[in-house]
């Protein structure tokens, strides 16, 4: 009695199922088409959020990034693809500071793993979505992504000293 | 336009070409026009079909499909079909050379003789005599012997194992198939298509007719239907991960194509059928009391509703196909002998006993 209650069991469990598989595909057969048609929709695609496309370094509109030329991500970046050029400045109080001259990116050698934007404290970088990357000659990937004549966001001047975490936050705002 | 009977059409041929020549010679032309109608057809439909299941598939995986030759793709079927065609021909060494090259050639007859039982309108029938439905199961196992062949004849063990679990496959389902349609002419009383067809125009599809067993029918002719035609979820004869392809691993060029037209040829017929025995055929939806709305699809030709009910059928079949993973070749023999094999005797017996009893309409 047992063996025929788990057939018939079986069959009716086996056949809801299946309607269930039948509604998933049928509700997929009528959702918005996820292929993108290239190079004719070229000008309207937009990118996923998260795709990593190239490294920048964005400016605000006064030509100001937030990089202070630490140099961690240089340090963060498997291979090699970062290079911090930096000088030391004195500021009019006369206190020692280092300044980025040229921020030096190759997308030949880069392998898209935001180690470096993760090791920002500053969020000076962060990957942008244009994914048409290719050029004709290798020594055109290396690209300069501090704009020429930019410097550094200055922090505003407070009386009290803040916590460490508090200078980032502002400048992000 | 919906009484317009094809016969005249064949009538006023058979008259104008007996005028002219002898009986004999007027019925050889006939033959020849028919063949090359239903040939044209043949082709015609294998493409409409595989643009279909290329579009269909697309939709059910959430993408577009072939879109870059021509308008919505509508060239790259006729792309492939012109490569099919002049791709050589490859014989293998130690392969079974006669059986080698036959087996394709019996496959595609099976399919096209069954192809010529479908009843497209009204007098618009090939193949039609009082066993229709018994020819039909009749030659449609026939593909089954050249399926078999071209593994066997292949000299490739995978090829033989496909053909093996091809074998095995449709032999087990072909007894649902017989036993639906046994259910089925219960019903109708005949195995006549065209007979069949004019009862469901005059008293409604067989499907309402039937009631309760009659879908129970349907369902089990899908699935088994589906079987034979060896598409997914039963297309373990020539799955691609573990046999390559098959029973036609080993053949190229048109050869190759055969198995690839006799296969989306063969769900439609199965289609086909299913329509002509389930869905009314050539026959207009009937619904007892709209008659406005009656009048309206009275309009539409019989051969409209015929293609029509069976490309609803085939997608049916291929949203089957694109929902459900591969079984296993145990799996395959046990949904068979059983599940479908037991409920479509129950419903044999519950399909009698409503006939019996006067329950149907």
């Amino acid at each position: 009695m047992n063996e025929e209650k788990n057939y018939i069991e079986g069959l009716l469990g086996g056949i809801r199922t299946l309607c269930v598989g039948l509604k998933t595909s049928m509700r997929e057969f009528f959702t918005k088409k996820i292929t993108e048609q290239y190079p004719e929709n070229r000008n309207e695609l937009q990118m996923f959020e998260r795709f990593r496309g190239s490294l920048t370094m964005p400016h605000n509109e006064n030509n100001e990034h937030k990089c202070i030329a630490c140099g961690l991500c240089q340090m963060a970046c498997p291979n090699g693809s970062i290079n911090v050029v930096s000088e030391m400045v004195e500021t009019e109080d006369g206190k020692k500071k280092k300044q980025l001259v040229r921020y030096e990116y190759n997308l030949g050698c880069c392998m898209f793993c935001q180690l470096c934007t993760r090791a920002c404290a500053h969020g000076a970088i962060s990957f942008d979505q244009s994914f048409e990357n290719a050029v004709f000659d290798r020594a055109k990937l290396v690209k300069v992504l501090n704009q020429p004549g930019s410097k550094v966001v200055e922090k505003k001047v407070v009386k009290k000293p803040e916590p460490a975490a508090a200078p980032a936050a502002e400048a992000k705002a | 336009m919906f009484d317009f009977d094809f016969k005249i059409v064949t009538e006023w041929l058979h008259a104008l070409l007996t005028g002219v020549m002898p009986e004999w010679a007027a019925i050889l032309t006939e033959s020849i026009l028919v063949a090359l109608a239903i040939i044209t057809l043949y082709a015609v439909f294998a493409i409409v079909l595989i643009y279909m299941e290329r579009k269909v598939c697309a939709a059910f995986q959430c993408r577009l499909g072939p879109m870059r030759v021509g308008p919505w793709g509508t060239l790259q079927v006729f792309g492939d079909v012109f490569k099919m065609l002049t791709k050589e021909i490859i014989n293998l060494r130690k392969t079974d050379m006669f059986l080698h090259n036959l087996a394709p050639f019996l496959v595609v007859t099976a399919s096209m003789t069954t192809f010529a039982c479908l009843p497209w309108n009204k007098g618009a029938q090939i193949i039609d005599f009082n066993v229709g439905i018994f020819f039909f199961l009749a030659i449609s196992s026939l593909g089954v012997v050249g399926i078999l062949l071209a593994g066997w004849s292949s000299n490739n063990k995978y090829s033989l194992i496909g053909a093996m679990r091809s074998g095995a496959q449709i032999i087990s389902y072909e007894l649902s198939i017989g036993m639906t349609m046994l259910t089925m002419i219960c019903l109708t009383g005949t195995m006549s298509f065209s007979e069949i067809c004019a009862q469901q125009a005059a008293e409604g599809w067989n499907i309402f007719r039937g009631h309760i067993p009659a879908v129970i029918a349907f369902v089990i002719y899908l699935i088994a239907g589906n079987a034979e035609c060896n598409r997914g979820p039963f297309d373990l004869p020539e799955c691609e991960s573990e046999l390559t392809a098959g029973y036609h691993t080993e053949y190229s060029g048109m050869h190759f194509g055969y198995y690839y037209l006799a296969e989306y040829l063969n769900l439609f017929i199965c289609a086909g059928m299913a329509s002509t025995i389930f869905l009314g055929g050539w026959a207009p939806l009937v619904i007892p009391g709209l008659e406005g709305f009656n009048e309206v699809m009275a309009c539409i030709p019989g051969a409209v509703w015929f293609v029509g009910k069976t490309f609803f059928v085939v997608f049916l079949l291929m949203w089957l196909r694109w929902t459900f993973p591969r079984l296993r070749i145990d799996q395959i023999l046990s949904l068979e002998w059983k599940y479908l094999v037991p409920l479509s005797m129950i419903n044999l017996v519950l399909m009698a006993l409503v006939i019996a009893y006067g329950l149907h309409f």
